[in-house]
């Protein structure tokens, strides 16, 4: 069992966790990720790692509450435990093994949205600490959902949030800001790192494409162990086949075959939304969601 | 009782249309009377071959006197001595081709079911609450065990019975490796057998740490340098899964058994109590011939699909027991033999439409020493599905391989180490079971675990 230390909310449905995990914290690196269960019957749910402390024992993991699984853990308070805890799994974000002598030449922009912020934030933080300032944009769908905005000021060189309904910060997508920035603005970036939704950092790798950006992205898709097990992560980059856990979940983002990655997100579409009916209707739920038999 | 002495004595078994809707255990195992009808088939021969065909050779006629005797306790006793695994054993080892197919009895009638008697043996320990013995004597020494499944449960047991204080560690937040991530619950039930075997080794002094990857969240470097283990098993076994390269695989319906196994079994998602998805096909392809390929069709059967095996070779090929190709013709499984998938065909939304194969025939025997399978030109066709599930074997991860200063692997990945003591090229490293051989059996990693802590031992005790 793996004690929560602390937990607010970050936004509406999204939840901030320090959780103690002596073994993970002591070798994570950005980049890593972790999976976590909730309790006994619970999923095992992939989340990348959003900052952690070795001195303490403790690594902070950031959920946004949409599937049935997610939504359980809003209930989780301080105190509280996560029945299971593993990682660091994956590869260390590549510049952590990179020449700090000319990583401290490279201008990088990082370009976060939604729940990618939280991802974006020990990169960005341990760049800092290796004395490299990294630009940020910082993206979400209206005000109240821009997340970890001060903490990423702290360490960031200069931080540009932007909103598709405008009400805070920038108005529109994270790829017009990133044009703008460029195009208009007269920066230069030699590394953009990309963390969102899956169809953000599509657009955003066909952006820094024509920017002539070389692009890193942090896939997230279904996974069950990990550890390179199941198979159920498999992507294509480069026409090769990779498996987010191991090979990743970092890769080239102007290789990675998007459209087929979105495509097998919705595998269990179906199931997880039959899976979260149940939970809010409980027993009073007697079909309706065209799987459970009860409609037939 | 009766007993034809040519002829098991037959073993209950739940009925095969009734299984296929359910995953509780298939077959029912002896009672005391028939398992003591059985044991009086045994010759109890001088120089006994079945000890010879048994990995961990148990004492076989030993155990199965006692049996005839009506003292179970004492089997069982006798049985520990060799093994920490007897309920599993029993269950899923392939007896035809060890013990059993080795019996005297068997020259020309049918052998002694050395199997279904062990696990007779096993489960009446376990009603009854014996547990092995522990060791009396502390030797002080730390050892570090890499895995919980067949081969790292049986170094452990064997070294915490010689007073070696041992820890296993777990990737998975449960113990039993592929016991409970790849085996079904209708051929091997987690909870009454898994669990208890589990429970046994406990029982013994050993620590069972789960979710700690090694390689990641420490290596074996670490554990040997700031945790005080003087020695270190691994067992981490063979866990990637393989895939075919041909067209269409990434489809969304296309599993590695591996996947669907571990979902099914580790995650319980047949349940419908359970948090984790699973597909529950119309029609399902599993492409395959082994135990796993059985398994993984036959789990498919109970979610409700039509289930087809497509396979190779021809029937006398398929890799699987006997056992469980019979068990699954038996419920319903229909078997493509000679065929080959090319293609998987996939609907406009990226969901798989259909299987495109091709007809094999058998040509000259290949290095296998197996007639190695050719296509017949122009012999293509589909199988409609809405599933495939590929079970075409599974190599060693590397995660450990490739954190570890000093270990070597061969062109396989697979860590080299003497099959007699597990000794591999690093000092106080030992290593058995899948992650050396690639995928083989449960009693084989359990003989490599056997032999890992007989070397571990000598290398302690010098």
């Amino acid at each position: 069992m793996y004690k929560i230390v602390k937990a607010k909310e970050l936004a509406s449905s999204i939840v901030y966790f320090d959780v103690e995990a002596p073994r993970v914290a002591a070798s994570c690196l950005p980049g890593q990720f972790v999976i976590v269960r909730m309790d006994e019957n619970g999923e095992r749910i992939p989340l990348t790692i959003c900052d952690y402390d070795r001195e303490k024992g403790t690594v902070t993991i950031v959920i946004q509450c949409i599937g049935a699984a997610t939504n359980k853990m809003k209930t989780l308070k301080e105190g509280d435990f996560f029945h299971d805890f593993v990682g660091p799994l994956g590869k260390p974000s590549e510049f952590c093994e990179e020449d700090l002598e000319s990583l401290r030449k490279k201008k990088i922009i990082f370009v976060a949205g939604g729940l990618g912020t939280a991802p974006v934030y020990p990169q960005v933080k341990w760049l800092s600490e290796q004395g490299v300032k990294a630009d940020v944009i910082i993206g979400a769908k209206t005000k109240d959902l821009l997340i970890l905005e001060d903490e990423m000021k702290a360490v960031a060189g200069e931080v540009f949030p932007t909103t598709d309904d405008g009400s805070y910060g920038r108005s529109g997508m994270v790829t017009n800001t990133l044009k703008d920035l460029v195009e208009k603005e007269g920066k230069q970036y030699d590394v953009c790192v990309a963390i969102g939704p899956m169809i953000m950092m599509k657009f955003v790798c066909l952006t820094t494409k024509e920017l002539q950006i070389p692009t890193i992205v942090s896939m997230n898709p279904i996974m069950v162990d990990g550890t390179g097990m199941c198979g159920a992560c498999r992507l294509t980059v480069d026409g090769q086949v990779k498996f987010a856990c191991v090979d990743g979940p970092e890769f080239d983002g102007h290789k990675v075959d998007f459209d087929q990655a979105m495509k097998r997100m919705i595998i269990y579409k179906t199931e997880e939304g039959r899976a979260l009916l149940k939970q809010q209707e409980g027993d009073t739920h007697h079909g309706g969601c065209g799987m459970c038999g009860g409609d037939k | 009782m009766e007993v034809d002495v040519m002829k098991k004595v037959p073993v209950r078994e739940q009925d095969a249309k009734e299984r296929a809707a359910n995953f509780e255990e298939v077959c029912l195992g002896y009672n005391e009377e028939e398992a003591m009808a059985e044991a009086s088939r045994c010759l109890n021969c001088k120089n006994a071959m079945c000890v010879k065909g048994c990995p961990v050779s148990i004492n076989i006629p030993a155990f199965i006197e006692k049996v005839k005797e009506g003292d179970f306790k004492a089997a069982y006793e006798i049985i520990s001595e060799s093994s920490a695994l007897p309920a599993v054993c029993g269950r899923v080892c392939p007896q035809e081709s060890q013990c059993e197919g080795k019996c005297i009895r068997g020259i020309k009638g049918e052998p002694v079911s050395i199997g279904k008697l062990e696990r007779f043996v096993a489960d009446w320990a376990c009603k009854n609450g014996i547990k092995p013995a522990k060791a009396t004597e502390k030797k002080g020494k730390k050892v570090a065990v890499i895995g919980s499944g067949p081969a790292g449960l049986t170094c452990a047991g064997d070294l915490a019975k010689m007073g070696y204080d041992v820890t296993i560690f777990e990737a998975l937040h449960e113990a039993g490796g592929v016991l409970v991530y790849g085996i079904p619950e209708f051929r091997l039930p987690k909870t009454r057998v898994v669990a208890k075997e589990i429970e046994n080794v406990k029982s013994l002094g050993v620590k069972i740490e789960t979710n700690v990857v090694i390689g990641k969240s420490t290596t074996i470097d670490e554990l040997m340098e700031k945790e005080g283990f003087s020695a270190v098993f691994i067992g981490s076994g063979a866990g990637l899964p393989k895939f075919m390269g041909i067209p269409g695989e990434q489809a969304n319906g296309v599993f590695s058994a591996n996947e669907y196994l571990t979902r099914s079994n580790l995650m319980k998602a047949f349940d419908e109590n359970s948090a984790t998805p699973i597909m529950r096909a119309k029609k399902a392809v599993i492409v395959g011939g082994g135990n796993v390929a059985m398994d993984a069709a036959r789990t498919a059967l109970r979610l409700g699909a039509e289930t087809h095996i497509v396979y190779r070779r021809s029937e006398e090929e398929l890799p699987a027991r006997v056992e469980e190709v019979h068990h699954a013709k038996e419920e319903g499984i229909i078997f493509d033999l000679l065929t080959n998938p090319v293609e998987i065909l996939q609907d406009e939304n990226g969901w798989v439409s259909g299987v495109k194969c091709i007809k094999m025939e058998l040509g000259e025997p290949d290095e296998s020493g197996r007639r190695r399978p050719v296509a017949v030109e122009g012999s293509e066709f589909v199988i409609d599905a809405d599933c495939v599930i590929m079970s075409l074997g599974t190599s060693p991860n590397p995660l450990i391989s490739s954190t570890t200063e000093g270990l070597e692997v061969n062109k396989w990945k697979c860590i080299v180490a003497d099959e007699e003591n597990g000794k591999t090229t690093k000092e106080g490293v030992y290593a058995g079971g899948d992650a050396v051989t690639g995928a083989a059996t449960v009693i084989l990693a359990m003989g490599a675990g056997k032999a890992g802590a007989k070397g571990i031992d000598e290398f302690l005790s010098k």
